[in-house]
Parts: structure tokens; C-alpha cells; sequence
């Protein structure tokens, strides 16, 4: 590791929002009460959709293979309750989108008991094997992007992991539900750590933490024997250190080329939530069925950290949390930065959902414009040292191709730009408008 | 209430404001400048008073009457007139006839800012495009200085300032002249502690070097104006006037060359106008070092005793050039060709 960024920790530009976390940040993760319905959409991770294994009417398990993995960057679908499968049907999703989805309808008589089956025979595993497990295992990445992570751990010919990045950053305000994870379980997170690093043959992990969670890193340090070879960084509190190659820039001082993945660097980077999910597999047999989200925001009554069976409506999710707030204006999966406005409190928690706020119309920004005085804060914040200004303006203008020659692609979307605009320009939007145009200009020409 | 029936609106991520605003960053030049206009009345008396009025209501007055049609509707509440008002009203002689401050301040506004689009589309800096405006069209009062008449005088108004539009007032015995006027055209330099605390002749807001820089720190630690520039500005002034004090001891020593005229004043006001200055932070310290060289120049080898209203405007122009070749290096990235 480079030394200097050893002591400066940090990546540059980013901005620092307010972090609102106090009202869950010590609220103990609760499990969520069986619902008796539960939607899964076939395409709730990055890649080709899953395909169905079921037809309406079968009776399924909790746990139960419903869906496939439609390719190899794709992932299975499970059933998180025991019940009957009501419909497989077009349904609502939470960005806007109708898309194929399995209905299952729990049996409100079952225990919902899932009969642990340990992988006792987990050592004996080759690579191949365990990257094949976390497939049919429907592993994805916690942190938001829900991309197959049997895809992160496979290597092209000759090259090899040689660090495992865990994300605990967690640098979404509102959000707790990593921090809960990693002070409630971080035997089974360094378990998850420990498999991960003996299967892929990396040499060492490095838990990456911001310095708001001194619960989370004294909790971890306190856990964390020599033989684990895991060390803890801390890091300092700014935004958006939780994306992946903003990460790896404050923990070991490089940029990952803006062509490359980190995995060309030797490094995998995965989430807390996603490591947990693997240790619980093979100590359980437990699929990802499940996970846990911050429900909070100035219009949630009771604000708290859940176990959430993944299908469940955010409507029931909300209910439990005591119901919205009379003025409540939005409801937003994902955090309040980068999450996905709800069209309806119908759409289900899929297994990129980390949390579901609940805004008033008081704490939603104004959505007055005014002109740009070019005080260049947009390019201040912005992560990637993009122009967010300019690519705005040639978005408004129409001209999509300037904006790929200002590298509008290398775009994150983390909203750093918005944020910083003391002029309420919409930034982050006109250069996500600028790069879906790209994308199906481009799309359209092959 | 349970979670039904809930009217929801989609506005897209992120739903976080730094709570920075447009109108708020305004305010805050405002607040710099306060102390300013306190330091101009007490030299300047009443006169400083009603000059800076005449120029704030010059600018307002455009600005609403242009915006009356505009479909942006009302523009007056970004505060931005007001500013550029103070600001040009900040850099005009205390015996300037108050009709002229008034034209200046509809100059400013209409000629520079509002025929460009407005807000955020001008090139040059709308003050000094005023100020300027002023320079070519009333010379004489331009140029005519009044000596500081401290408290004392408080009431007193400058006979000039009432002149009636249209005619050129009588210079009255008090004139005096700015230290730099003074070295350049009498080779007579002012005792640096009159230049700090602002007992000298001069254009209202500039004569107090003491005054100015609490201004700027203020601005600096509030962030509301780019410190790479006013750095640049003073430095590069300091290192250029120090070497032509080396060559020729007539030149002022770089201290001096600071704190007269409008230089600090120009630094840390002018130069920092967001609108008209480079965004990339390489971009403002070129702008910044060429207003600082251009400004010496201007006043050694210039007919001007002063030069750093037309060095802010020269830099201006080169803006969009400066920010042309200084675009950041995307992450994970080479440097961009041009």
C-alpha cells in the first residue's frame, strides 16, 4: 500500500452533506413480520433477467428456486416465504418500469422455518464451483448496483485477486443498515470475508469504514484475530467514498484507469450487506432471500433498521414503521443521493435495496432555477473531475456527442454536482438525460 | 395514517441541497461589503452616501424594468443588481454628480450584463463595464478627487455631486489627488499607515486597504469567492511591481503598490465575479497572475496612474480561453487534448 495515501485517506473532490443518521443509528436491525404477499421482478439484478422455473399455482418453499439465471451475468431468483405462486405477470417496478415478475402468495399456516443446511463441504470447493454456488445462490451485490458477484470473482486467464475491498463506508446519508450489520454480526461479516479471500486466493482484506461509525470499527477491531489477515481503515467522512473506484483511490492512493475494473488492478470491492449474505449461505444454505434496509426520513413515523424478505411492498414495510407522515411528499428507494423516487408505495424491495425514505414537502429542495454564475462548485464536488456545468448545458442544447467528448460516460450519477449548485440546476439529471441518449444512439447504430 | 392514499411526486435523486444558494452568495458580497461603505462615509461624508445610492439605484431600476417582459420573470431578487451596483458604486470618486453614478449603474446592468443575456452570460465584469462606461464618457469627473474630510465634515455634501444632468460641474478648490496620481505625476509617495486606514483620496470603497482585506478574508472563509484568484492577483502585482522597484527605485516598493489605488480593492471584488472569471482552479490562478502583471503594467508604463479596472477586463476576455486549456484531468484519465 502505498504510504501516503495510507495517511491521507481520502479521495478528492466529494462533497459533505448533512447525515442524518442519529435517528437510526442505534435502533438494533428487527425482523420484518410475514407478509402474505410478495412480488419479485425477474430483472432485480444488473444483467439478463432471470427466467422462471415455476407456473402460477405451485406450491413453493421458503427458500425454493422460482428463477434462473437467464445468462452468466445474471442470478437466480429464490422465494422468500413458503406459499403458492399466484401470478407471473408484468408488474410495476421502482423505476417507473413494468417488468416480469413471480407473485407469491404466503400461506399464512406455514412456520416459515427454514431447515438449516451448513456447506460443511464449502473447503473442498474449487473456484469454478464457488463462483457457480453464488449464482444459484442469487448473490448480488448489497450496495445498491445489484451486480451478480459471482461475475466481480471471475477472473480473465492468469490473473488473480489480490485484495478484498470490503465497502462499509456506507456514505449515504439517512442509511444505517450496514453500520447496523457490522456492529451486530461482525462474526459472520468476517466469516463471509474469510471465504471469500481463502476461495479467490487473496492475500489480505480491508474492511473500509467512515470515521462516523466508531461503533462499527471498535466493534470490528475487537473482533478481528491475526489469522483473519484483515485490516480496518478508516476513513474520512465524505461523499461519495462508497463508490467502488472512490474507494480504492482512498484506501491505496491509485485511480482505476477510467477503461478498467478494479479487478485489472487486482482488487474486488463488495459491500458488508454482500459478504454477510455469502457467510450466511454457506453456514445456513440460506439463498439471499433476504436483507437488511433502513427505513427512516422526515416522513417515516417510526424509523428503523429490518430484516426484509425481498419481494415484500414497500407499503407493508411502511405500515409496520408506523405509516407515513401526513405531508409526505416522496418516497425514495435507496438513499436520498442516488435512490430511485417511487412511482407507487405498491413496487417490492428487490435485493438492491438498502433503504426507503419518506420525505415531506418542508425537506424536499426547491425545484426553482436559477441561472448558472458559473462559481464552478459542480466542478468542485464532482468526483470523476468532470465539467458538470458545461455537460448540463449541452444537454439542455441537444449536443449529446460534445458530451461524450467531455467524458460524459464516466458519469457515477452520485449527485455530488446537484447537490453543490447554489443555483438549483438539475445537473445530475441533464447528464443522466445526455448519457440514456448515448446509450441508445449507440445501441441503435450496431 | 397508514400508508395509503398518498399523492407522491418523482423528484429525481438527490433530494440533498448544500444549502448554498445563488441569492445567499450574493448576500454575502453584501456583507463584505459593509464595512466599506461605513469606512467611505466616514472619510467621505454624506457624499459617499448618495453616490453609492445614485449607483445601487442606477443598476436596481434597469434590472427591473428589463425583467418586467423577460419570461424568467423578476430577476431583481438573485440580488445580483444590487450587487453590481455597491460594487461600482464602491469604485467612483466622492464628488461624482449623482446623475453620473445613476447612468453609471443603468450602464452596468443594461450594457454589462443585461444585453448578453442577462445573469450568468456576461463576459466582462458589469461594475467596471459601468465604471468604465463612466471613464469614457465623463473624464474629468472621473478624475476628480476629493481629500478625506473625515467625521468632521459627515454632513457636508460636495457641491459637485449636485450638479444637474447634462452639465459639467465646477471642480471646487478641495480637490485633491489619489496616491498614485501623486507618485506617478508628482513622484510623491503616501505614508503606508494613511493608505491602510484609507486617509487618502480616492474612489469610495478602495482607499481603505485595512477595510478591504476584512472583506476578503470574510468572503475567503465563507467560500464565497475563489481565493486562488485574489492569491494571484496580489501576488503576481507584488512580485512584478518588486522587480521594476529593483530596476528603478522610483517605482513604488510592492507594498506600497498593494495597498494604493484600487489593486486589493479590484483583487478581491472584481477579479472574483464568478461570471467572468475561470472555473478550473488552474484557469484562476492564470487569470489571477495576468490581472496582477497587466495591472503593474498598465500603471508603470501607462497613461493611467491605475490599471486594474482595464487588467480585470482584458483578463475577462480571456476566460473562456483560459478555461479552454486548463479542464481538469478526468479521473482515471490523461489529461484531456485540446
Amino acid at each position: 500500500m502505498n504510504p501516503v495515501a495510507a495517511i491521507r485517506r481520502g479521495f478528492r473532490h466529494g462533497v459533505h452533506p448533512a447525515q442524518y443518521k442519529a435517528q437510526t443509528v442505534d435502533l438494533p436491525i428487527q425482523r420484518l413480520p410475514f407478509g402474505h404477499r410478495y412480488v419479485l421482478p425477474l430483472g432485480q439484478h444488473l444483467g439478463v433477467p432471470a427466467q422462471p422455473v415455476v407456473s402460477p399455482g405451485q406450491q413453493v418453499r421458503r427458500g425454493q428456486l422460482i428463477a434462473q439465471p437467464g445468462g452468466f451475468v445474471s442470478a437466480s431468483l429464490h422465494s422468500p416465504v413458503t406459499g403458492r405462486v399466484r401470478a407471473i405477470e408484468p408488474r410495476r417496478t421502482a423505476d417507473g418500469s413494468l417488468q416480469l415478475a413471480i407473485e407469491i402468495e404466503a400461506d399464512r399456516y406455514a412456520t416459515q422455518h427454514l431447515e438449516p443446511r451448513p456447506r460443511s463441504d464449502r473447503l473442498a470447493l474449487s473456484l469454478t464451483e464457488f463462483i457457480e454456488e453464488l449464482q444459484s445462490a442469487g448473490i448480488v451485490g448489497l450496495g445498491g448496483a445489484a451486480f451478480p458477484t459471482h461475475v466481480k470473482y471471475t477472473m480473465p486467464e492468469g490473473k488473480r485477486i489480490r485484495h478484498l475491498l470490503i465497502n462499509g463506508a456506507e456514505c449515504e446519508p439517512y442509511l444505517t443498515n450496514d453500520h447496523r450489520l457490522m456492529v451486530e454480526r461482525p462474526a459472520t461479516l468476517l466469516r463471509g470475508i474469510g471465504i471469500v479471500k481463502r476461495k479467490l486466493g487473496a492475500d489480505r482484506a480491508t474492511i473500509g469504514i467512515e470515521r462516523n461509525k466508531p461503533e462499527a470499527i471498535a466493534v470490528l477491531k475487537s473482533t478481528i484475530r491475526r489469522h483473519h489477515r484483515t485490516g480496518i481503515a478508516p476513513l474520512q467522512v465524505k461523499y461519495p467514498q462508497g463508490a467502488e473506484k472512490m474507494l480504492i483511490r482512498a484506501i491505496f492512493g491509485v485511480e482505476v484507469p477510467a477503461d478498467k475494473l478494479p479487478r485489472d488492478l487486482g482488487i474486488v470491492v463488495n459491500n458488508v450487506g454482500t459478504l454477510t449474505a455469502i457467510a450466511d449461505y454457506f453456514d445456513f444454505g440460506m439463498p439471499l432471500i433476504e436483507r437488511v434496509i433502513t427505513v427512516s426520513g422526515p416522513g417515516v413515523t417510526y424509523p428503523a433498521n429490518l430484516i426484509v424478505p425481498i419481494g415484500t411492498p414497500v407499503r407493508e414495510v411502511l405500515d409496520f414503521c408506523g405509516g407515513l407522515k401526513p405531508p409526505t411528499r416522496a418516497v425514495v428507494m435507496g438513499g436520498p443521493m442516488m435512490g430511485l423516487p417511487l412511482p407507487s408505495l405498491d413496487v417490492p424491495v428487490v435485493k438492491g435495496t438498502s433503504g426507503i425514505l419518506a420525505f415531506t414537502a418542508e425537506s424536499l429542495p426547491a425545484r426553482r432555477e436559477l441561472p448558472c454564475i458559473r462559481c464552478g462548485r459542480c466542478l468542485k464536488a464532482c468526483p470523476h473531475f468532470l465539467n458538470p456545468s458545461r455537460l448540463g448545458r449541452l444537454a439542455r442544447l441537444g449536443r449529446y456527442e460534445d458530451m461524450r467528448r467531455h467524458f460524459a460516460m464516466d458519469c457515477v450519477e452520485c449527485g455530488a454536482c446537484t447537490l453543490s449548485c447554489p443555483s438549483g440546476i438539475p445537473l445530475t439529471q441533464l447528464i443522466r438525460v445526455g448519457k440514456s441518449k448515448l446509450r441508445n444512439s449507440a445501441a441503435g447504430s450496431i | 395514517m397508514k400508508s395509503k392514499g398518498a399523492r407522491l411526486i418523482l423528484q429525481p435523486a438527490p433530494l440533498l441541497r448544500s444549502g448554498l444558494t445563488t441569492p445567499a452568495a450574493m448576500r454575502d458580497v453584501v456583507y463584505a461589503l459593509v464595512p466599506l461603505v461605513i469606512g467611505a462615509s466616514w472619510w467621505f461624508g454624506l457624499s459617499a452616501l448618495l453616490v453609492l445610492l445614485a449607483a445601487t439605484a442606477g443598476a436596481v431600476i434597469t434590472e427591473w424594468i428589463f425583467s418586467l417582459g423577460a419570461a424568467r420573470g423578476q430577476s431583481l431578487q438573485d440580488l445580483s443588481a444590487t450587487l453590481t451596483g455597491m460594487l461600482l458604486g464602491l469604485t467612483l470618486p466622492p464628488g461624482l454628480p449623482l446623475w453620473m453614478a445613476f447612468v453609471g449603474g443603468a450602464a452596468s446592468i443594461g450594457l454589462g450584463k443585461l444585453i448578453w443575456g442577462g445573469l450568468g452570460q456576461n463576459p466582462f465584469n458589469p461594475a467596471l463595464v459601468g465604471r468604465a462606461f463612466l471613464l469614457g464618457a465623463f473624464p474629468t469627473a472621473m478624475t476628480t478627487w476629493q481629500a478625506p474630510s473625515g467625521p468632521a465634515g459627515f454632513l457636508g455634501i460636495i457641491p459637485s455631486n449636485l450638479a444637474l444632468p447634462l452639465q459639467q460641474p465646477t471642480v471646487d478648490a478641495l480637490s485633491s489627488a489619489t496616491p498614485l496620481g501623486l507618485m506617478k505625476f508628482q513622484n510623491q509617495e503616501t505614508p503606508l499607515p494613511d493608505l491602510m486606514l484609507g486617509h487618502t483620496a480616492g474612489c469610495l470603497g478602495e482607499t481603505s486597504g485595512l477595510l478591504i482585506l476584512l472583506g476578503g478574508v470574510y468572503l475567503a472563509l465563507r467560500r464565497s469567492i475563489d481565493w486562488r484568484i485574489t492569491v494571484a492577483v496580489l501576488f503576481s502585482a507584488s512580485v512584478f511591481s518588486g522587480l521594476l522597484h529593483l530596476f528603478d527605485a522610483d517605482n513604488p516598493q510592492p507594498i506600497v503598490a498593494l495597498f494604493s489605488g484600487g489593486l486589493l480593492f479590484g483583487a478581491i471584488f472584481m477579479a472574483t465575479d464568478p461570471v467572468t472569471s475561470p472555473v478550473t482552479p488552474r484557469g484562476a490562478w492564470i487569470f489571477g497572475i495576468g490581472i496582477g502583471v497587466l495591472a503593474i503594467l498598465i500603471r508603470t508604463f501607462g497613461g493611467y496612474p491605475e490599471g486594474i479596472m482595464y487588467a480585470i477586463l482584458l483578463m475577462n476576455a480571456t476566460t473562456p480561453l483560459i478555461e479552454r486549456v486548463t479542464q481538469p484531468r478526468p479521473f482515471g484519465r490523461g489529461r484531456p487534448t485540446l
